[in-house]
């Protein structure tokens, strides 16, 4: 029995002393007092890379502030009407540029819309096209890029050159190019797109990681013990060496955010009945002498949420990559 | 190593074909390359078929792409849709962005290794701390923005520079475009040179040189900095093709006329003649920049030696 428990701990698992508990609080446990007192484990098991990282994390002032802002954001691009109750589309000429005034705190745009909603309104845009792209891009990377690097051979040498292709393609030309044809309103062509340049990044780092995590002894164990391709994949392999692709995909998010403002701004990301700071900062630029206000909000909001998720990135880099401090 | 050179433009065969006829398909097979040539107006029936049959768009894509290659190896990048030749544009584009993207590359030598070396040196102090939240503030602020901001203070409010530069600007002109255009990959260049740096501080070479009694700065620069440059130098080379095509953001705020800009007006035209040449060249020039980061080791690094 693991029975020497901290009360926060049991605060902080819930069903404390339960059965099915046990298990799971194994970790935990050890995390607190290593090498202390332990039924069930070897004595002085180290901890794993995760709950190491984890620890340092949970220590990490810019992993706590970052997330925090992170949590924000995603609430109210789920929910923006919390904080913002006008429509961000309601426009009233009348109002053109007009600066500051009660109930309209950041002003009014060029066409007369509330410059407050639409940031807020914003917001679901570019957490949308960051998750989704992201989402995409780590996924098909890291399959294509594990795969390469698990089987080698000539999957192997054609990605690589694939990957080498595309690395050729300047990112915002790509995407004027391949977005200037589209039409539609919506985040989809951008993610889309985003995804297509944007996986051989991570499919190289896969395959580097994999590569690495093959030659371990506990995968030769494994092949040597009769394990299935999949199952040393999966067990073995996967859990080893996905810590790199989590990375450089976390950092990769704000990045993608950024590349939607920008690709907005050029005129080819999303299209105007869409909300998105690029198109505001985009319809803004025209009246920076006269209204700076209508480009430093969105502007602003951009770079916060930006920064929220390269220094997310940084921090888990710190805890999960101790060589790099 | 002529034999490693020899391999290196081998290998950058299938790659340069690959890039090409990747955009190639992305301009012909998605845009409508003749929806340019009747203005704003939709071209009728007729002409569209016999414009089709004159470009040859109606042979199979495949066709095209042999063609227009064989064209482009003979000098021939074909005609803008102003009558100009895209090989007349380029020669007035390139200049230009070439010399913006020195302003950046020498922004980024410059301030980024110093920033980097300096940080480098004194991890966890103040000046290290102040100076890695302002690379990330700067990283996270997208070029656009960064770009904005300086033209409306520095041309504006503060009439320092111009908001926009000549037709042909020299290069105290392009001092701001250029920060502007380097400061991204200026705030990268600084955390990997501290990164580096700090490495290679604790390594055995560097308490050799303290111990024979070299001076601080030449153990610094001789012996520090030369070992620690290598992954610089690597990110600085395959940058040079990333700010050349990058430009086109910054191209567009100060309204300079560069390849940038040549490339905004041909994917806005339709004309894709002027995109596919331009990013043919871009994409000849980031190849030779990876060529040139690889040779380079060996003048940073005597260890490496290419068979």
């Amino acid at each position: 029995m693991p029975e020497p428990q901290t009360p926060d701990e049991a605060i902080s698992q819930g069903g404390a002393g339960a059965p099915t508990d046990l298990a799971m609080e194994e970790g935990t446990s050890l995390e607190k007092n290593p090498g202390g007192p332990d039924g069930t484990g070897p004595a002085g098991k180290p901890r794993s890379l995760w709950s190491d990282a984890w620890r340092d994390l949970r220590r990490n002032p810019v992993f706590i502030i970052s997330s925090l802002v992170i949590l924000f954001l995603v609430i109210i691009s789920i929910w923006p009407s919390l904080i913002a109750s006008g429509d961000p589309l309601q426009a009233d000429l009348a109002d053109a540029q007009k600066g500051s005034e009660p109930g309209h705190p950041f002003g009014f745009d060029p066409q007369g819309r509330d410059v407050y909603t639409r940031v807020v309104y914003g917001t679901r845009t570019s957490v949308t096209v960051g998750v989704c792209a992201t989402l995409g891009v780590a996924l098909l990377g890291s399959v294509l890029g594990g795969l390469a690097g698990f089987f080698g051979g000539w999957w192997d040498a054609i990605l690589s050159r694939l990957t080498d292709v595309f690395f050729g393609i300047p990112v915002v030309l790509g995407g004027l190019v391949f977005l200037s044809v589209v039409t539609s309103s919506t985040v989809w062509p951008v993610v889309g797109f985003i995804v297509l340049l944007g996986w051989p990044q991570i499919a190289r780092i896969a395959r580097g990681s994999v590569i690495t995590a093959k030659q371990n002894d506990y995968v030769q164990a494994a092949r040597a013990l009769g394990a299935s391709n999949s199952r040393m994949m999966l067990r073995h392999i996967t859990p080893n060496a996905i810590a790199p692709v989590i990375v450089v995909a976390t950092i990769a998010l704000g990045t993608y955010i950024s590349l939607e403002a920008t690709l907005s701004f050029l005129g080819v990301g999303l299209k105007d009945p869409a909300v998105s700071w690029g198109i505001d900062i985009s319809a803004a630029a025209n009246y920076i002498r006269n209204a700076p206000h209508m480009l430093l909000w969105p502007a602003g909001a951009l770079a916060v949420t930006v920064l929220a998720f390269i220094m997310l990135g940084d921090a888990v880099r710190d805890a999960l990559d101790p060589k790099l401090r | 190593m002529g034999r490693y050179v020899i391999r290196r433009l081998l290998q950058m065969i299938p790659v340069f074909f690959g890039t090409t006829l990747l955009i190639f398909l992305m301009v012909n097979v998605m845009g409508d390359p003749i929806a340019g040539l009747c203005g704003d107006r939709q071209c009728d029936p007729a002409t569209a078929a016999q414009l089709r049959s004159e470009f040859g768009l109606d042979k199979p894509v495949w066709q095209q792409y042999l063609t227009y290659m064989g064209n482009v190896f003979t000098g021939d990048f074909g005609t803008a849709f102003n009558g100009q030749k895209v090989t007349e544009l380029m020669g007035t584009a390139f200049p230009i962005t070439i010399r913006l993207t020195i302003v950046a590359v020498v922004f980024e030598v410059v301030i980024g290794i110093s920033l980097g070396v300096v940080t480098g040196l004194r991890r966890g102090r103040p000046v290290d701390t102040t100076v890695l939240i302002l690379t990330l503030i700067v990283i996270a602020v997208p070029t656009f923005v960064t770009g904005l901001l300086l033209q409306l203070l520095l041309g504006v409010k503060w009439g320092i520079i111009k908001p926009s530069v000549s037709a042909d600007p020299t290069f105290d002109e392009l001092l701001v475009p250029g920060l502007v255009l380097a400061s991204v990959s200026l705030a990268y260049v600084t955390r990997l040179t501290r990164t580096s740096i700090a490495e290679n501080a604790r390594a055995d070479y560097v308490r050799t040189a303290v111990a024979k009694g070299l001076p601080r700065r030449r153990v610094v620069v001789r012996h520090l900095l030369r070992n620690s440059l290598i992954p610089v130098v690597t990110f600085i080379g395959t940058d040079v093709g990333a700010l050349m095509g990058g430009a086109i953001v910054t191209e567009r705020i100060f309204n300079i006329h560069g390849v940038g800009y040549q490339l905004y007006q041909g994917i806005l035209r339709q004309n894709s003649q002027t995109v596919v040449g331009f990013v043919t060249i871009l994409v000849l020039v980031f190849l030779a920049a990876n060529l040139i980061v690889d040779l380079l080791y060996a003048v940073l690094d005597p260890r490496i030696r290419y068979a």
